[in-house]
């Protein structure tokens, strides 16, 4: 009897657990850290419903470049793809933080800015455009901010070769 | 010729180009939004109009401050638009010691991550190491010992006070307070000196690593606390006589560079200038990490928002870390200084010369590192800058497949468009001095 309840336990828990969600997006644990994971198209307006719910301040953006790692744990319904782009916001009130973690297609990779509502992600935009390639689109001054502007590539994109200069010892014939 | 003909002549001579400040006749909207409409929120239109009332075009002048200015803290650049000698609008110019660190963190195992971080911010080394080491305990799921906790606290805040005078010594120089700045030297030296007695190392120490710390606390440690502790307020007083009591300091810096809470929250700012509004957060106390919870301190706040406040807090934070290194002192534990899984650390020295198996496994851990679980993990701390985060992406090999510190000088450095407008050029030192900016952590 124990072994039949258990079976049929174990056979309905997966199918009937829906997917957790919190403010209409899918929710993830990653080490007792929440993580939400809006779509490109839904991003703007979920930032829109976290503003008025007391996130105030996004303490942080940035870009992860996939390409080479196919061992991330995402939903179900989400399609990963090569960019991602990382946020973090914190609610002072209720002293939470939040993650959201944006998939960012290679081809084409837009995302709206979140700078009309955080005006702090400003340079934090620009150093994920600079470092990755991702565009920002509503961005209002969408340029280079730590390499030159007239650098080639996106340094912190896998497929960037990490450039290396021989190391030159003192009395060793120059190599070039 | 066509390409360029909008632009201004010093385009071409420098390689930032779009990045730096365009004149005022041809920079469009969106760009005057991102100056004064964003914090205001104001309209685009509106932003325009603000400006244009005011100035004509033909009165207004756009210099460049720094690199190489002696007062910019490093190479930090900033462009100014000046009517006379007021700013109008001021841009910052970073990358100028970009060296790629988020990248080289990933070329780097995760024990040899905190010699890479801690060069990030280089007044307050210990804070990067302890970010990048509480997001990787936080992956491998991790409890420190309590006395590695203790020490962690009792070091950092070490490095709190230490910045926290190194400011009180640049802040001076830069306002004309030579003397100062001598001072804060001096005293900044004696807390380095208990740095280097415990570390091995003034600056840079690679001393917080995943699992615990490097070494013990040395045979009289507590001494080396104690003279500090007793040797401070005396100084401390004297810096109170010295700048606090003194009516050119005062006045160059009340009022000064005024900011509310709002827009410092609009704009991610944390630390020393989002109390200096009097919004009352200190990750310490709001969302304690280490063992925070159980030490007894204050979180000063401010009320104006100006320079002056800034630069108060900070002196009263050195209070305030000084009354928890007292209480790191009576309350530290005794047990190890770092964890005892043989996962992450390595086997002390003495068993190396007798078991073969420590030998093989301590050469293993320093040429193939330990490997971490897959995973993400974003970890905050309060730096004497404000928030220090570390986010760290693992595949499941011993090296971070992603490594992106959160530097809160970056973030802090976008108030500078704001502080400025209006003020003088004069200010405008007073200004970046009480943002405190540590280039290399700005840039990475």
């Amino acid at each position: 009897m124990t072994d039949i309840d258990a079976q049929s336990g174990e056979a309905d828990t997966p199918a009937e657990i829906a997917p957790e969600t919190l403010f209409d997006t899918l929710l993830t644990h990653s080490h007792g850290q929440l993580v939400l994971h809006p779509t490109r198209e839904s991003y703007p307006g979920l930032l829109a419903t976290l503003h008025a719910a007391g996130y105030h301040s996004v303490v942080d953006l940035c870009g992860v470049d996939y390409l080479t790692n196919d061992s991330r744990q995402l939903p179900a319904a989400i399609e990963p793809e090569r960019f991602e782009v990382v946020v973090n916001l914190i609610n002072h009130r209720e002293r939470a933080r939040l993650r959201l973690r944006v998939q960012v297609p290679e081809i084409d990779a837009v995302l709206p800015s979140a700078f009309i509502l955080y005006p702090g992600t400003e340079a934090m935009e620009r150093e994920t455009f600079d470092m990755f390639g991702i565009s920002f689109d509503g961005h209002p001054d969408l340029t280079r901010i730590l390499m030159p502007e007239d650098w080639i590539g996106h340094p912190l994109r896998k497929d960037y070769d990490v450039g290396r200069i021989p190391v030159q010892f003192k009395g060793a014939p120059a190599n070039r | 010729m066509t390409a360029t003909h909008e632009l201004p002549a010093n385009v071409n001579q420098t390689s930032e180009g779009g990045q730096e400040l365009t004149s005022a006749d041809v920079v469009a909207a969106s760009e005057r939004l991102r100056e004064l409409g964003a914090v205001l929120r104001l309209s685009e239109n509106d932003a325009i109009l603000a400006e244009r009332e005011q100035v004509p075009d033909d009165e207004t002048m756009i210099i460049n401050m720094g690199p190489q200015h002696p007062s910019t803290h490093g190479v930090l650049r900033l462009m100014l638009e000046l009517q006379g000698e007021t700013v109008l609008r001021c841009k910052p110019i970073i990358g100028y010691l970009h060296t790629g660190m988020e990248r080289t963190g990933e070329e780097l195992t995760y024990l040899q991550g905190p010699t890479n971080v801690t060069r990030m911010d280089y007044a307050a080394p210990l804070f990067t190491e302890l970010a990048f080491s509480l997001t990787v305990e936080k992956l491998l799921d991790i409890e420190v010992p309590e006395r590695a906790i203790w020490i962690r606290m009792l070091m950092t805040e070490m490095n709190r006070i230490s910045s926290h005078l190194l400011f009180m010594a640049t802040n001076g120089m830069d306002l004309g307070a030579v003397s100062m700045m001598l001072y804060g030297w001096r005293e900044r030296e004696e807390a380095l000196r208990f740095l280097q007695e415990v570390t091995g190392l003034r600056m840079n120490h690679n001393y917080i690593r995943p699992g615990g710390v490097a070494a013990d606390l040395p045979d009289g440690w507590r001494d080396g606390v104690l003279r500090l502790l007793d040797m401070l307020p005396g100084r401390l007083a004297e810096y109170d006589t010295l700048l606090n009591q003194q009516p050119i300091f005062r006045e160059r810096l009340q009022g000064v560079g005024a900011i509310n809470a709002d827009e410092c929250l609009a704009l991610g700012v944390t630390g020393p200038i989002l109390r200096s509004t009097g919004y009352d957060w200190d990750l310490r106390r709001d969302m304690p990490y280490l063992a925070f919870d159980q030490v007894d301190f204050d979180v000063v706040v401010g009320s104006y928002g100006d320079c002056f406040d800034r630069y108060a807090i900070r002196l009263a934070e050195i209070h305030e870390s000084m009354k928890i290194v007292r209480q790191c002192l009576e309350k530290m534990p005794k047990g190890d200084y770092r964890i005892q899984d043989k996962k992450v650390t390595p086997p002390p020295r003495a068993r190396i010369d007798e078991s073969m198996e420590a030998l093989i496994h301590h050469f293993k851990i320093f040429t193939e590192g330990f490997k971490v679980p897959e995973g993400e993990a974003y970890v905050a701390i309060e730096s004497p800058r404000g928030e220090l985060g570390c986010y760290i992406v693992s595949d499941g090999s011993s090296n971070p497949y992603r490594m992106h510190v959160r530097a809160p000088s970056f973030v802090n450095l976008q108030t500078l468009p704001h502080l400025m407008h209006g003020s003088l050029v004069a200010d405008a030192v007073a200004i970046i001095s009480s943002v405190d900016p540590i280039l290399g952590e700005v840039d990475r």
